[in-house]
């Protein structure tokens, strides 16, 4: 399998929409160790202006990271997933997530830039919520290592 | 904690640091919240295969441990609009030697510095730094050595922007 840029600039279907749960949020929210009470007692995130339990800056990536798998699983870019390593991350917020809503991510594989035997893939997903209201840009590299057995 | 003024920033600033603890039980517990099962973060042998010397952390781990000082600086992890992080090394999580899976075996620590102040637009960027904390308190040692080098967070106000009477954080 080898990179492709053919599929540079194409945009992949949406992955199915993502619910966030107040549940989904305590458990990010544990996991990367966030201690804001608005990440687990309702009352103090809407004592800041959320509606509901607020997402942590990088849960996004829940949802970013189920669209950008349609990229890593299209055989037209050749991506081999097992040599692949997480290069750069951003997240542009438009609005914090908050638990109740329903978030589709839809991905364009954005540049490939290809390095010897390896590339850099660049992908930005864009993230909506049920309202068609838009809550954050993804944009992800990542770096496809070099197969050495095949270059040899 | 009453949020930061602008006006009352300075750009070098310290808002702060952190020191965040890391288990092999954390890797786990980030796998199930996250989705993301590489074994690369879980099964030693398979991190070896692939050419690492043995499990890391999910670099989105780091980064999203990593945002927590900015949120508690902030006051709302909502404020913070755009974060960006490049993953320059791996953070090794050994297995712990003996005893429970949850003892620590990596240390980070995270420091954030005022960045750029736009008061036009009523935002900051926080530059912040994660480290590895040498041998401590794993049973190994590794090198103090800085882990992300160009890792900003812009926050901003709170969304939707504050009106006059709230405190425009940046």
């Amino acid at each position: 399998m080898s990179i492709s840029t053919e599929r540079e600039g194409h945009t992949y279907e949406a992955a199915q929409p993502y619910q966030v749960s107040r549940e989904a949020i305590r458990e990010f929210a544990a996991s990367v160790k966030a201690r804001s009470s608005a990440h687990t007692d309702p009352e103090a995130a809407v004592a800041l202006g959320h509606a509901d339990l607020v997402a942590p800056p990088t849960f996004a990536v829940l949802v970013a990271q189920r669209a950008e798998a349609a990229v890593v699983s299209d055989p037209a870019a050749g991506i081999d997933f097992s040599r692949v390593v997480h290069a750069e991350e951003r997240f542009t917020h438009h609005a914090p997530i908050a638990a109740g809503e329903t978030l589709t991510g839809q991905t364009t594989l954005e540049r490939i830039r290809v390095m010897g035997g390896g590339a850099m893939v660049t992908t930005v997903t864009e993230i909506t919520n049920q309202d068609g209201e838009a809550k954050s840009t993804v944009t992800s590299s990542l770096l496809v290592r070099a197969d050495d057995e095949e270059a040899a | 904690m009453a949020a930061p003024q602008i006006t009352e920033l300075e750009k070098g600033q310290s808002i702060g640091t952190r020191r965040i603890s890391l288990s092999r039980a954390d890797l786990v517990a980030y796998a199930a919240a996250s989705g993301d099962h590489n074994p690369i973060h879980w099964n030693e042998r398979f991190a070896q295969e692939v050419g690492l010397d043995g499990v890391i952390a999910h670099g989105m781990l780091t980064m999203g441990a990593a945002s927590d000082i900015v949120s508690e600086w902030a006051g709302d992890p909502g404020a913070i609009l755009d974060y960006q992080t490049r993953f320059t090394k791996p953070v090794p999580v050994a297995d712990a030697d003996s005893g429970s899976p949850s003892e620590p075996t990596a240390e980070l620590e995270v420091s954030g510095k005022v960045g750029k102040l736009d008061e036009e637009a009523g935002t900051v960027r926080i530059d912040l730094t994660v480290e590895l904390v040498e041998g401590s308190p794993a049973p190994r040692c590794w090198p103090r050595r800085r882990l992300s080098s160009a890792s900003d967070v812009r926050r901003g106000g709170v969304h939707p922007p504050p009106g006059p009477a709230v405190p425009i954080i940046a």
